[in-house]
């Protein structure tokens, strides 16, 4: 028995270490590349630069423009997104207890991303503008239907794969929809709206930054204090019921939350692929365990990390022409998600 | 009565508000073992899932010591009962311990947090039932029988008054299905837990169990001890049992005899013949066996297996019926079969048997089958 709780004892120890290394890694790369984001553009600015802008707020005035009122806000949002939405990506996950369940793939992101277009057409034709908050409620409003469609299927079919199909064209049918009314409102306000809605963190100002940070903060939070529930809850329905988690309020705050998050993404950046499914599952390897308490604030930290990067590469790989988000993260992403079902399908034989 | 952990009272279960099985009348004391059994589809999930609140109680009521199950909360139930589910759950990169720790999900604060007390309670958890061992093993990559001993632990560290399985023992071989029902009994009795669970294998139910429910129709079919159960026609009428039959001394089940004519006449006492009725058996060739003692083990094997048993009252000389019956089957039998007979003061006869067979050539010895 000693010896047993002896080796146990070590073996926490090195959990422990590999936890704190991975948190310790994180960390540095969002410093890494939040400079590296800074420095790198169609006007280089050196890292020495970058601290005397940032931290004493003097230099040459058009840097300090382009850092204060281009570069930090869009590195901020590209962050504080790409986390909300790999945390939204766990909630789904855990929810149907599939891993490769994510607000792009069921539908979710495209559903927002519909009602958010319709929106927008909307206020620009009637009001002349619209508020980011308008743009976020109706991104929950798109979220919902598309989430509660998803339910109805799968309270019909317990198949997962059936699931994912079923998803997938959601977001298909909801794309159309969307690109069939983006091509005919062809006022020039709305031009904006086809590089919106092919995903991008371009043209962020610090309302934005506020207010995606509080939503995000908001919901980050939240979704860390579930951490209990969600871990009685890996181990499926039953179980948890049965260590007294109460199953439908749970599940209802999951559903709100998930939504919550990847509405926020898709109202200020568009629908963004395979973050929500790739950065949950590389961030559960490396920690090499799902406990939520530890997953959860790295899965956010790998979102940022993941799509400031992305962001990077989006921004400066064939400058002065910008990528679209997607298009990086989804290069990035899908051969992690096919990787894993690969290794998944091998785990079962 | 104070020891009195678990009772029903007119309980009625079943699925969709439509009832399945109604007037549940249940009891079970500290330290006692309450089994279910019955045929697949009999409702014994339903009992069970109804008891832990998976599915809603549709009359009557439930109670864990003396509170309502209905009236405390799903926390405070966690603290009095903790379940093994059929259901197989797939974690995702979690080690055993971290399966058994979550038995702790009642008592930890917020954020789940395990205290040095915590970890000592699933130590000792893991240790009770012999899996310590396993707790860095990730839950994925250890056989049935190792799974089912974490998921015991677990539920042993979640501290119950009463402790539900749902047929604990379906993915396990005999051996694993053996070693987790007496780990189980043990547990039961050191720790003053009342286990309620479901069993397939009625035999060893009847070993394991103090309490049987038999569950069959719309109310229970027979509740009581398992003496009072384990009735060759109890078990008969419960799973409508045609071809083969059910021995309530032994809780062996033995497959459907082969009827006709003896062709075969097996002469053994003292278990020697069971070996040979079994083989017959399966190649169904219907036999005579004799000339048995009431109170022979070969005789009640035999009744369930043999076309005919020629009988004798038990430490008497053999009767006149039985030796006459037994020199005509001699005569009628194709084979006569010496399995290993001992022969003593009170079965002389036998050897006028022996003789009677020798003479017709057809006597041969076991070992020669």
């Amino acid at each position: 028995m000693d010896n047993k709780q002896t080796t146990e004892r070590i073996d926490l120890r090195k959990r422990r270490l590999r936890y704190e290394g991975v948190f310790a890694l994180l960390i540095i790369a969002v410093c890494v590349i939040t400079v590296l984001n800074i420095n790198i553009g169609s006007v280089p600015i050196s890292v020495k630069e970058i601290a005397r802008i940032i931290f004493l707020r003097e230099g040459d005035p058009t840097q300090m423009k382009i850092v204060w009122n281009i570069r930090l806000p869009r590195i901020i949002t590209a962050a504080v997104l790409g986390g909300g939405l790999s945390l939204s990506g766990f909630l789904l996950q855990t929810f149907f207890s599939n891993p490769i369940a994510g607000p792009f793939v069921l539908g979710i992101s495209s559903g927002a991303k519909l009602i958010v277009a319709l929106t927008m057409i909307y206020f620009l034709q009637y009001v002349g503008q619209v508020s980011s908050l308008t743009l976020v409620v109706a991104a929950f409003a798109g979220s919902m239907i598309s989430t509660g469609f998803i339910l109805a299927v799968s309270s019909k079919l317990r198949n997962m794969s059936a699931l994912l199909v079923a998803g997938i064209m959601i977001g298909y049918i909801c794309s159309a929809i969307t690109d069939f009314v983006v091509t005919f409102a062809q006022e020039s306000d709305i031009v904006n709206l086809h590089n919106w809605s092919l995903g991008s963190f371009s043209g962020m100002d610090w309302g934005n930054v506020k207010m995606a940070c509080i939503l995000v903060g908001i919901a980050g939070v939240l979704t860390f204090l579930l951490s209990k529930p969600i871990g009685a809850y890996q181990l499926g329905e039953n179980y948890a019921r049965s260590m007294g988690v109460n199953i439908k309020l749970f599940r209802t705050a999951l559903i709100l939350l998930s939504s919550v998050l990847s509405a926020t993404v898709t109202a200020f950046a568009g629908p963004i692929s395979f973050v929500g499914i790739a950065v949950p599952h590389l961030v559960k390897r490396c920690l090499n365990t799902s406990k939520p308490i530890v997953v959860i604030p790295a899965c956010f930290l790998g979102g940022a990390v993941f799509c400031m990067f992305c962001d990077l590469v989006a921004r400066t790989m064939f400058a002065p022409s910008e990528l679209n988000i997607s298009t990086v993260t989804s290069i990035l992403g899908a051969p992690v998600v096919i990787a894993m079902m690969i290794k998944r399908q091998k785990e079962k034989q | 009565m104070s020891d009195l952990i678990f009772r029903t009272k007119g309980l009625t279960v079943g699925y969709n508000g439509k009832p399945l099985i109604r007037d549940i009348e249940i009891e079970v004391k500290a330290g006692e073992i309450l089994t279910l059994i019955g045929p697949n589809g009999s409702g014994k999930s339903t009992i069970l899932k109804s008891v832990t609140r998976q599915l809603k109680i549709l009359g009557g009521a439930v109670y864990i010591g003396e509170k309502d199950l209905m009236q405390i909360s799903l926390k405070e139930l966690a603290k009095q009962m903790s379940v093994v589910l059929t259901e197989r759950m797939k974690p995702e990169l979690m080690t055993c311990r971290d399966i058994v720790a979550t038995g702790r999900h009642p008592y930890t604060g917020n954020l789940g947090l395990l205290s040095e007390e915590d970890e000592q309670i699933v130590d000792e958890s893991m240790e009770s039932v012999h899996v310590l061992d396993l707790q860095n093993r990730d839950f994925n990559a250890i056989s049935d029988g190792q799974r089912q001993r974490v998921l015991l632990a677990r539920a042993i560290c979640q501290k119950p008054s009463v402790l539900i399985l749902d047929e604990p023992t379906s993915f396990l071989d005999i051996r694993h299905k053996l070693e987790l029902l007496s780990l189980l009994r043990d547990l039961t009795r050191q720790r003053g837990i009342a286990v309620i669970m479901s069993l397939h294998e009625i035999d060893l139910a009847q070993k394991i169990s103090d309490k049987v429910i038999c569950i069959k129709g719309e109310t229970l079919a027979r509740y009581g001890t398992p003496a009072e159960v384990f009735r060759e026609d109890v078990i008969r009428d419960l799973y409508e049992i045609e071809t083969g039959s059910y021995d309530p001394l032994f809780g062996s089940i033995e497959l459907e005899k082969p009827e006709g004519e003896p062709k075969v006449f097996v002469l053994s006492n003292g278990g020697s013949g069971i070996p040979v009725y079994r083989s017959l058996q399966k190649d169904a060739i219907p036999f005579a066996a004799g000339i048995l003692a009431e109170n022979d083990i070969d005789c009640s094997v035999a009744e369930k297996l043999a076309a005919e048993v020629v009988k004798t009252p038990a430490f008497e000389t053999i009767s006149r019926e039985a030796a006459d019956r037994a020199l005509q089957l001699v005569q009628s039998c194709e084979t006569v079969i010496d399995a290993g007979l001992t022969i003593g003061e009170t079965n002389q006869v036998l050897k006028t048997v022996l003789q009677e067979a020798e003479r017709f050539g057809k006597l041969k010895k076991a070992a020669e089958q």
